[in-house]
């Protein structure tokens, strides 16, 4: 029995089920080497541009950014930061559209290059070996190096595993057809790309390399077995073209013959994957300092006068890129543009696109090249797609089920493992769009999950606060209880002792107030304070007699006391309530008012006197209260004329004769809050009147 | 005498069986039923009481113990279907007298509108509302049900229900988009 690594040394390699073979058409782009561009117009770096969260915006508008500085942080091990494709002006951060199916737009910055073309100062970390793994790996992040395969899957987290690595597979396969970037790069810099792989080899400890080119690349074969002929760890492995042989799960099976299991990542088997483009990426990052800011895109079809590979800037708008490759819009019926290649890409919405990490492909085929589908026909059951499928899947049946929205029996077929490369779509004889029926499916499932897990929430929350609710009424009974209770018991004690002292401490109380009050007539110059203090006067005028009344019977006193009080504050509510509701002319006695507040302070203060317990200090406490109620006085003065500036405002609003007292007092007060108060009052007004008028109707109704 | 061991025998057979069944309905009693529990599930907890019950679980209740599965505009025809397959009932079309499906909705305050009542936070059933007596309020999106429950008592209707924003993560793919097959 030949051990693994032997049979894949000599090249026997496994196949994995299923797989296509369409025309590779990659003729028409890999055969002139990678061109540099010029500077685009405009630059839009899309702030997300990998799984994960986006990273924290570390720019704003205006501020002059260089080439390769940061433009966001990474905050959370999700993140990867982006950075500035050349140095410029950061002119806007707003929404623009995205590289993404949807064409949705989504945050990015805008810079508008300044043509300098000036790197930020550059920290190579050339002995990575002799640095702590930790360190290179934060390096790595830093550099804003994502997955540049696919999906984009940071590679910092990937390169920190906590299991071990048997085989460290590069991809370099790159089996859909037209696309040649990987192709291009492994031609011309197999030498840097070798050298990534030292450094994730230096990370991870692997204990074997293997390096995946399908035959088709015979250039980019010989060049990297150039590359890594110093070291025999390091295995280049030509596999047979089919496609999709470069898809992650595809080719671990190619190379091994293991499977992924379901739900698993490759790790579980004991492999970790990373494509050529993040080796290179890497290799740039640790050994010259500079961040992910460039990458090579595929300019292909045959509308394209000058196809080719590129070096595009990352925020490229791909109209720029068109406009290098000559692309011939007459050629095409339809404008008709695809980031990715012809099996797993997309249609782009605009040409302003920007090229993000995962771009790999531009292409822009001709009507003869690509055929728009059909009209969907009906599926036959001829079972081709199954025998397509490279997941072993039941294609016709995960369309059925999606198409009759039965999403878990979609699920029950294993939807979740379908990769969506298109080789069922392809041989469809129906024309029948399978991976987009799977692609809606999907995006409808984690939908629903995603609902699933928001009702969990609003149910954790709406318990939590139905059980706080709870809590608060049982507090607040338990409060009034213990409340009442102390008054029971503050009642029994007054009646045990001796009434007479009480009476008289309150006696005592009540005379320090009037002659506090009589001091006061005096000074009090404005017509406010007079009033106060003519109804402290009158007040306690009549305290004195009922006071000289109650020494009859103590024990009814503090009763009483409290009775008088509560009837004082009620008065004085209801003065109030009335003042609100109808909205009352300033020549009514606003004393009236005054009097009723000013008596339940005064109230207030007896009753506090009353108290046993404090008989000395509220002698005391007497004049800075009534000084308190004078206070209160004014505020409710100042209170109504405020409102009655608001009201007149108002009326001024309904009725558009202005009346003439109204702008004096509108001057008086904080002329923005008076209008928003007085706006307010006139929707909550309206509301209620419709309410009213609503309920009046159908109280008619039912009377008739 | 052979009738009285019989007897005896069975007799006793049926007191420690007896015992048995008592101390498993006590050891493993079942706090609530679970079908409730399972309908609960499969609401969508918007607690938005358009159902005419006070909340979700109350309507959980009220289906558990034969009400019509029909009630729940939320949730709409997925919820129905899979209360359907819960209940082994026929699913049918959403009653139309509690409402109609909708879009996801959150509720949105004009903040220079409030004037800090806090008589939404009060209507708030999952505490999505932030805000205290006199000062602005505001809906944090991401609690926010979408149950309209705040918009009634709001005294100077400065609240809106807006359609929640696509993103590209919430995006679900249109089949038109379909991009193109190779022919040789």
């Amino acid at each position: 029995m030949q051990s693994l690594i032997e049979k894949i040394r000599q090249g026997k390699f496994s196949d994995f089920p299923g797989g296509v073979h369409p025309p590779q058409r990659k003729t028409l782009s890999n055969q002139t080497p990678i061109a540099k561009l010029p500077l685009p117009q405009r630059l839009y770096v899309t702030i997300k541009q990998h799984i994960g969260v986006e990273g924290h915006l570390e720019v704003r508008p205006g501020d002059m950014v260089l080439k390769g500085q940061p433009l966001t942080k990474s905050m959370n091990p999700f993140a990867v930061p982006v950075h500035a494709p050349t140095s410029g002006e950061v002119t806007t951060i707003a929404p623009h559209v995205s590289a993404h199916p949807s064409g949705l737009a989504e945050m990015t910055i805008e810079i508008r290059p300044d043509g300098k073309d000036e790197w930020i100062a550059l920290a190579p970390l050339q002995d990575y070996q002799n640095q702590p793994k930790l360190k290179v790996i934060e390096r790595i992040c830093h550099a804003g190096i994502s997955g540049m395969g696919g999906a984009g899957f940071p590679t910092h987290i990937k390169v920190s595993p906590k299991k071990n690595v048997e085989f460290l597979v590069v991809n370099g396969v790159e089996c859909e057809p037209y696309i040649s970037s990987d192709d291009r790069l492994m031609r011309e810099h197999a030498w840097q790309i070798r050298q990534g792989i030292d450094v994730i080899t230096h990370l991870l400890n692997p204990k074997h390399v293997l390096i995946a080119i399908e035959d088709n690349k015979p250039e980019a074969l010989h060049a990297m077995q150039v590359a890594c002929q110093e070291n025999p760890d390091y295995v280049v492995c030509s596999i047979p073209t089919k496609y999709p042989a470069g898809g992650e799960k595809q080719l671990i099976q190619v190379l091994t013959g293991r499977e992924v299991p379901n739900g698993g990542l490759p790790i579980d088997v004991g492999i970790m994957m990373q494509n050529v483009g993040t080796c290179f990426a890497i290799a740039d990052a640790i050994f010259t300092g500079k961040p992910l800011i460039q990458r090579v895109v595929t300019l292909s079809g045959e509308c394209f006068d000058k196809p080719g590979n590129v070096w595009a800037l990352l925020g490229t708008p791909v109209s720029h890129l068109l406009q290098q490759g000559q692309y011939q819009p007459k050629r095409q019926r339809s404008r008709q543009l695809i980031m990715g290649g012809p099996m797993m890409g997309f249609n782009l919405v605009s040409d302003q696109v920007p090229v993000v990490k995962i771009t790999n492909c531009i292409l822009a085929p001709t009507e003869r090249e690509m055929v728009q589908a059909d009209e969907e026909q009906p599926c036959i059951r001829c079972s081709a797609c199954a025998d397509a499928c490279p997941a072993s899947l039941l294609p016709q049946q995960i369309f059925w089920h999606a198409k009759a929205k039965e999403l878990d029996k979609a699920g029950e077929y294993n939807l979740f493992d379908c990769i969506e490369c298109g080789a069922c779509a392809y041989v469809c004889p129906s024309q029948i769009p399978l991976v987009h029926y799977y692609r809606v499916a999907k995006a409808e499932i984690r939908l629903q999950e995603e609902e699933k897990h928001q009702a969990d929430k609003a149910r954790e929350r709406f318990e939590a606060r139905k059980l706080r609710l709870e809590q608060e009424k049982a507090e607040r009974e338990e409060k009034h209880r213990q409340a009442a209770e102390a008054r029971r018991k503050a009642l029994e004690q007054q009646e045990s002792t001796t009434g007479n002292k009480v009476s008289a401490a309150v006696a005592r109380a009540k005379a320090r107030q009037q002659t506090q009050a009589a001091k006061e007539e005096t000074p009090a110059s404005d017509k406010v304070a007079a009033a106060v203090a003519r109804a402290k006067a009158r007040k306690a005028r009549q305290e004195q007699e009922s006071t000289s009344r109650d020494k009859v019977e103590p024990g009814e006193e503090s009763k009483q006391d409290k009775v008088a009080s509560a009837i004082a504050r009620a008065k004085a509510k209801k003065a109030k309530q009335e003042n609100a509701s109808t909205a009352p002319d300033q020549a009514e006695s606003p004393t009236g008012e005054q009097q009723t507040k000013a008596s339940a302070g005064l109230n207030q203060t007896r009753e506090s006197g009353a108290e046993p317990s404090e008989k000395q200090p509220a002698g005391d406490m007497a004049p800075s209260k009534d000084t308190k109620a004078a206070r209160v006085a004014a505020a409710v003065a100042r209170a109504k004329a405020r409102k009655a500036a608001a009201d007149q405002d108002k009326d001024q609003k309904l009725s558009p004769a202005p009346e003439s007292a109204s702008p004096t007092v509108a001057l008086e007060v904080d002329e923005e809050k008076k209008q928003r108060v007085a706006a307010a009052i006139a929707r909550a007004k309206a509301k209620k009147r419709v309410g009213v008028s609503s309920t009046d109707k159908q109280q008619d109704k039912s009377k008739s | 005498m052979s009738v009285f061991y019989a007897l005896l025998a069975v007799g006793l057979l049926a007191l420690a069986f007896g015992l048995i069944l008592g101390y498993a309905a006590i050891r493993f009693r079942v706090e609530s039923d679970p079908v409730v529990e399972q309908i609960d599930a499969i609401l969508p907890q918007t607690q938005c009481g358009q159902c005419g019950y006070p909340g979700c679980r109350p309507y959980a209740e009220a289906i558990a113990n034969g009400d019509d599965i029909n009630k729940c505009p939320p949730g709409g025809e997925s919820t129905i279907r899979k209360l359907a397959d819960l209940m082994g009932v026929e699913a049918k079309p959403l009653d139309a007298a509690h409402g109609t499906e909708d879009i996801r909705k959150v509720a949105y305050i004009r903040e220079d509108e409030c004037i800090g009542c806090t008589k939404c936070i009060q209507a708030c059933p999952v505490d999505a509302i932030v805000g205290t007596s006199k000062q602005m309020h505001t809906v944090l999106i991401d609690e926010c049900t979408g149950c309209d429950l705040c918009v009634e008592p709001c005294p100077v209707d400065c609240i809106d229900m807006v359609p929640l924003q696509v993103t590209t993560s919430s995006w679900r793919w249109q089949l038109d988009a379909i991009p193109v097959r190779t022919i040789e």
